[in-house]
């Protein structure tokens, strides 16, 4: 017989939560004001973001935005603000923010830069977003050649041709495998665009442009600056490191003596050198080691050796991705017959890139953010702009304002970035 | 190490025919300095379910890992389905699509789905159309009683539903012989049986299989042949009955009393 038997007759309602419970005075009670130490900290934070901001709110905004000198500008902001106010000269952006922003391009050309960069948003856009229809890779494919046309502008048969030799190499792929082998036709994909490039594409492009000479005004690489610039390098040297660094990851771990050891020189070697020293290298010393009478743009050179540099950085990051897969899943792959490149474009890779994704990302912040390196060698970077601007008599003696603002630029496109890899990381999940 | 396994099973489709499937003659291994595999001599006819036991580091894993060249034997040959396994990757990459394997560790690629890993090598390997490949993969996902899984990742379903879509995945390759590597020992008890099942469903429609596994109650009721390997060799191979009932050699009868714990 037990004496404990309980049957509930009537379910309970629900009630609200008390008032401490709830909003923005639970949230302020957990999060700031939770223990005594919490509090202290939380008082003296509150009073450090103040004091930062009560100094630096003030100079941005106690501004002047008209002026056209420096001078200018301290009258100015004596004049609104009372005598000894301190306040940022934002007129040197106003003035010369075009220059920050394209260099000495050409001003009735800018369409130009800003037509690519809208463009690039469009090219990247299927590699980013799986929602974009896959058939606009097709112009991602066409669009280093493009971009490079409108920054460059010249004969529109020169980036055709080029376009023709990456066909070439296509074509080889495709059809030579009957008739000579895989590996013959690997290789043959290999040269034939480097002899059409080499000896075949000069002649054509000025017999074609002798029977049509279509093109939009050139612009000279000396032109170029600005944020544009880095743009270009950095862009570039993203996109071509990425692939870069993924074969050399490989080719560092290939059983093959010869390419692992070209792999591995490769990357020690490129590692163990700084940046700038391969800029010094592109810059100087490259021009001797080219046959005499040959030109090569410092600009390609500076985004072939930063690639280079950058590509070094991504094999190890990749590398470290790769080691951390399980066996199992090359073995898997194995077992069921895939060969060496199925087995890691559709297994190894994804998987292996997926872990890697932020340490790919960081290196690629900051390799954007390496250009600014190339103002050394004289590129007109923004940084170079930087130091060139107070050359000015104007602005002789500026020094914030224009570091204010390229920090902005830059921070906008790393943030982007940032921001990207997170969503990226957040979309592949699918553990659990 | 006995699951109980309650059902009957068919023996009707169960023929082991003459032809031989696998043949492996005066095979050797070494790692580095350790010989591993000692003179292993091993025929194989179609149709027959073999399961190898032994002590842990006996060599039976590497044994049939090395069939589908996972790892690479230095001495002797082996013989799958009349092609002999060398360095040659044409011949490798062939045998492996003709022979199916499922791990201990199941190895589900865990970025693509149920789905996706089924059709993956026959897409890829086979060049089979995707449409007909999803078919084939939901016609053995079914088989193995998870269609409705077949949507999700990897990581969310359980050991045993990962191991039967493994098995799957396998199968979708129609491969000729099947290669079992301890398929039950990552998992909880009750989720053994239901792979067992599975294994016994395949066994019974006369698959080839060659099983490495504890599991003394699926080698007597479904094996042919035991084969019992200690220190990289072959101790003792006799029908199950025989094996499990008259054990001959002095390693056989130790192991045994160990792992039927009675």
């Amino acid at each position: 017989m037990t004496t404990q038997s309980y049957v509930r007759t009537e379910m309970l309602g629900e009630k609200p939560p008390p008032s401490s419970q709830v909003g923005i005075v639970k949230w302020a009670r957990e999060n700031l004001f939770s223990s005594v130490p919490n509090i202290i900290m939380s008082i003296l934070s509150i009073w450090a973001i103040y004091y930062i901001l009560s100094g630096i709110l003030p100079w941005i905004f106690q501004s002047s935005w008209n002026a056209t000198s420096l001078h200018g500008c301290r009258d100015s902001i004596a004049a609104t603000y009372g005598e000894g106010t301190e306040g940022a000269c934002w007129s040197v952006i106003r003035e010369r923010w075009q220059q920050l922003l394209f260099g000495f391009y050409p001003k009735e050309l800018y369409w130009r830069p800003v037509a690519a960069l809208i463009l690039l948003f469009v090219a990247i856009s299927p590699i980013l977003f799986t929602a974009v229809p896959r058939k606009v890779m097709l112009f991602s494919m066409v669009y280093p050649f493009l971009g490079f046309w409108l920054l460059w502008g010249g004969s529109i048969w020169l980036p055709l041709s080029a376009i023709a030799g990456f066909a070439i190499g296509y074509a080889a792929l495709i059809m030579l495998p009957k008739i000579i082998g895989n590996l013959g036709a690997t290789i043959a994909a290999g040269l034939l665009p480097i002899i059409y490039w080499l000896f075949v594409s000069g002649p054509v492009i000025s017999g074609l442009n002798g029977i049509a000479p279509i093109g939009i005004e050139g612009v000279d690489s000396d032109e170029m600056g600005g944020f544009m610039l880095s743009i270009i390098i950095g862009v570039s040297g993203i996109a071509l490191s990425l692939p870069i660094g993924i074969l050399l990851a490989l080719g560092r771990q290939s059983p093959l003596f010869i390419v692992k050891t070209i792999c591995v020189s490769f990357i020690e070697f490129i590692r163990g050198v700084p940046l700038i020293t391969l800029l010094f290298v592109a810059s100087v010393l490259l021009n001797y080691f080219l046959p005499p009478g040959t030109s090569f743009d410092l600009i390609l050179r500076v985004i072939i050796m930063v690639t280079f540099f950058a590509a070094a950085y991504m094999a190890e990051v990749i590398r470290g991705g790769l080691a951390a897969l399980p066996k199992g899943q090359y073995e898997a792959a194995d077992a069921l017959g895939l060969d060496y490149w199925k087995a890691t474009r559709l297994i190894i890779m994804p998987q292996a890139l997926k872990i890697s994704i932020p340490n790919i990302v960081s290196n690629f912040i900051g390799l954007f953010k390496d250009t600014t390196l190339v103002s050394i060698i004289g590129l007109l970077d923004p940084m170079g702009l930087a130091r060139a601007i107070p050359a000015d008599q104007n602005w002789n003696g500026i020094v914030w304002e224009i570091y204010a603002f390229i920090a902005v630029l830059f921070w906008i496109f790393t943030f982007g970035m940032s921001r990207y890899s997170m969503y990226l990381e957040r979309k592949l999940a699918t553990g659990h | 190490m006995v699951t109980e396994i309650e059902r009957e099973v068919d023996r009707s489709h169960m023929q082991v025919s003459d032809e031989v499937a696998i043949q492996i003659t005066g095979m050797n291994k070494w790692y580095g300095a350790f010989h591993v595999l000692k003179d292993i001599n091993l025929t194989v006819n179609r149709g027959e379910r073999i399961v190898v036991c032994g002590p842990s580091g006996s060599g039976k894993s590497t044994l049939i890992r090395c069939i589908n060249r996972l790892e690479v034997h230095q001495e002797g040959s082996i013989v799958v389905d009349g092609t002999e396994l060398s360095s040659d990757l044409k011949n490798i990459d062939k045998i492996r699509s003709e022979v199916g394997m499922c791990f201990q560790h199941f190895n589900l690629f865990p970025h693509l789905t149920i789905l996706e890993n089924c059709t993956l090598a026959p897409i890829w390997v086979r060049g089979i159309p995707k449409k007909e490949a999803e078919e084939t993969a939901m016609h053995f996902l079914e088989k193995v009683k998870i269609p409705e899984q077949a949507d999700k990742y990897p990581g969310q379903l359980s050991g045993g539903q990962q191991q039967r879509v493994a098995i799957a995945r396998s199968l979708c390759m129609k491969p000729r012989i099947m290669l079992f590597d301890e398929p039950t020992s990552a998992l909880d008890p009750e989720m053994i049986s239901e792979v067992l099942d599975t294994m016994i469903e395949l066994a019974e429609e006369g698959m080839t299989m060659i099983v490495v596994t504890h599991e003394m109650g699926f080698a007597r009721k479904v094996a042919n042949r035991v084969i019992f390997m200690d220190a990289g060799q072959i101790v003792e191979e006799n029908e199950p009955e025989q094996f499990f009932t008259n054990p001959q050699s002095e390693r056989t009868q130790l192991f045994l009393s160990q792992i039927l714990g009675h």
